[in-house]
C-alpha cells in the first residue's frame, strides 16, 4: 500500500516537472544595459534589393548570349549555304 | 512590338531607377519599421509571377489543344519568367522573415506552396530541356498544372492560417496606409512592363531558334 502511494506521489511529481520547467518563460524580464536590435533590418532590405538588380541583369545577359549565339549559327549557316552554291 | 520596345525599354528604366527613392520617401510601418520596405518589391514580383503564370497556363492549353507553335514560343518564355520572379520572391520573402518572424525560413502554408509552385515551373523548363522529342507536350501539360495550383498559393493564407499575412492586409492598405498602397501599384506596374518587355525578349529568342531550325533543314534538303 505505501508502495503504490509512493509510486503516485512520484508519478506525479515527474508528470508536473515540465509545468514548472516552462515557468520561466512566462515572466517578462527587464533588460540591463544598452538595449540595440539583435537583427538590423537596413542589411536585409539592401539585400533583397541588391539580389534582384543581379538577377535581372544575369537574366539579361543570358537572353542577350543566347540570342547571340543563335544569330553567330544563323550567320555561319548563311555563309555555308553561300559556298555551296557557288560550287 | 518591335516599335513601341525601345520607348518601353526606357519607361521601365526610369521607373526601376526612381522606385528605390520612392521607396526611401514612404513612411515606415508602424510595427516593422525599415524590412516592411522589401514589401514594394515582394508583392510586385509576385504580381509579376501571377501574370506570367497566366500568359503560361493559357499558351499552354493553346499549344496542346491547337498546335500552336507561337503558343509554344510564348509559353517557354512565360515558364522561364515564372522561375526568375519565383527565386527573387522567395528570397526577399526569407529576408523579410528573418526580422518578422526571426527565422531565415518557415515551413508556413503559402511559403510551402509558393515553393513547390516554383518548382513545377523548373520541372517545366528542365522537360523542356532534357525531354528530347515530343517534350514540347509534355511540358505544357505541366504549365496547364503549374496554372492552377496558383490560386490555391494564394489562397493558403486564409484556408490555412498560419504565420505569413492573410489576403485581408492587401485589402485594407489603401484606406490605412495610402503612400504604401500608391507605392505598392506603382512598383507593380513597373514589374508588369517588366513581364511585358523579358516576354518580348524571350519569345524573339524563340523565334529566332525557330528559324534557324528551318535553316538547317533546308540545307539538309
Amino acid at each position: 500500500m505505501v508502495r503504490r502511494v509512493l509510486f503516485a506521489c512520484l508519478s506525479i511529481v515527474l508528470a508536473s516537472a515540465p509545468v514548472f520547467a516552462q515557468q520561466p518563460g512566462q515572466e517578462f524580464v527587464p533588460v540591463t544595459g544598452p538595449v540595440t536590435e539583435q537583427i538590423p533590418a537596413a542589411p536585409l532590405v539592401i539585400s533583397s534589393y541588391a539580389f534582384f538588380l543581379v538577377l535581372l541583369f544575369v537574366y539579361l545577359w543570358t537572353i542577350w548570349r543566347r540570342i547571340g549565339k543563335v544569330e553567330a549559327d544563323m550567320r555561319a549557316l548563311e555563309r555555308q549555304t553561300e559556298r555551296g552554291q557557288h560550287r | 512590338m518591335k516599335k513601341l520596345f525601345v520607348p518601353l525599354v526606357i519607361v521601365a528604366a526610369a521607373m526601376f531607377a526612381y522606385a528605390p527613392v520612392a521607396i526611401n520617401k514612404v513612411p515606415l510601418e508602424s510595427t516593422m519599421l525599415l524590412v516592411q520596405k522589401i514589401f514594394y518589391f515582394h508583392f510586385a514580383t509576385w504580381m509579376a509571377l501571377t501574370a506570367a503564370i497566366a500568359v503560361c497556363g493559357v499558351a499552354s492549353l493553346i499549344s496542346l489543344f491547337k498546335g500552336s507553335k507561337v503558343a509554344d514560343w510564348y509559353g517557354v518564355a512565360s515558364a522561364e519568367l515564372v522561375v526568375i520572379f519565383g527565386v527573387f520572391g522567395l528570397f526577399s520573402g526569407s529576408l523579410w522573415g528573418r526580422k518578422a518572424w526571426g527565422v531565415w525560413w518557415q515551413w508556413d502554408p503559402r511559403v510551402t506552396m509558393a515553393t513547390m509552385l516554383v518548382l513545377i515551373f523548373l520541372g517545366y523548363l528542365m522537360v523542356r530541356k532534357y525531354g528530347g522529342p515530343g517534350s514540347e507536350k509534355l511540358a505544357a501539360a505541366m504549365g496547364i498544372f503549374g496554372a492552377a495550383t496558383a490560386p490555391f498559393v494564394y489562397k493558403a493564407t486564409d484556408w490555412w492560417r498560419n504565420i505569413h499575412p492573410p489576403t485581408t492586409v492587401m485589402r485594407t492598405l489603401g484606406e490605412k496606409f495610402p503612400a504604401a498602397w500608391d507605392l505598392v501599384l506603382y512598383c507593380t506596374g513597373a514589374f508588369l512592363l517588366l513581364v511585358v518587355l523579358l516576354l518580348a525578349a524571350r519569345v524573339r529568342l524563340e523565334a529566332m531558334r525557330a528559324e534557324l531550325d528551318r535553316m538547317y533543314l533546308a540545307l539538309e534538303d
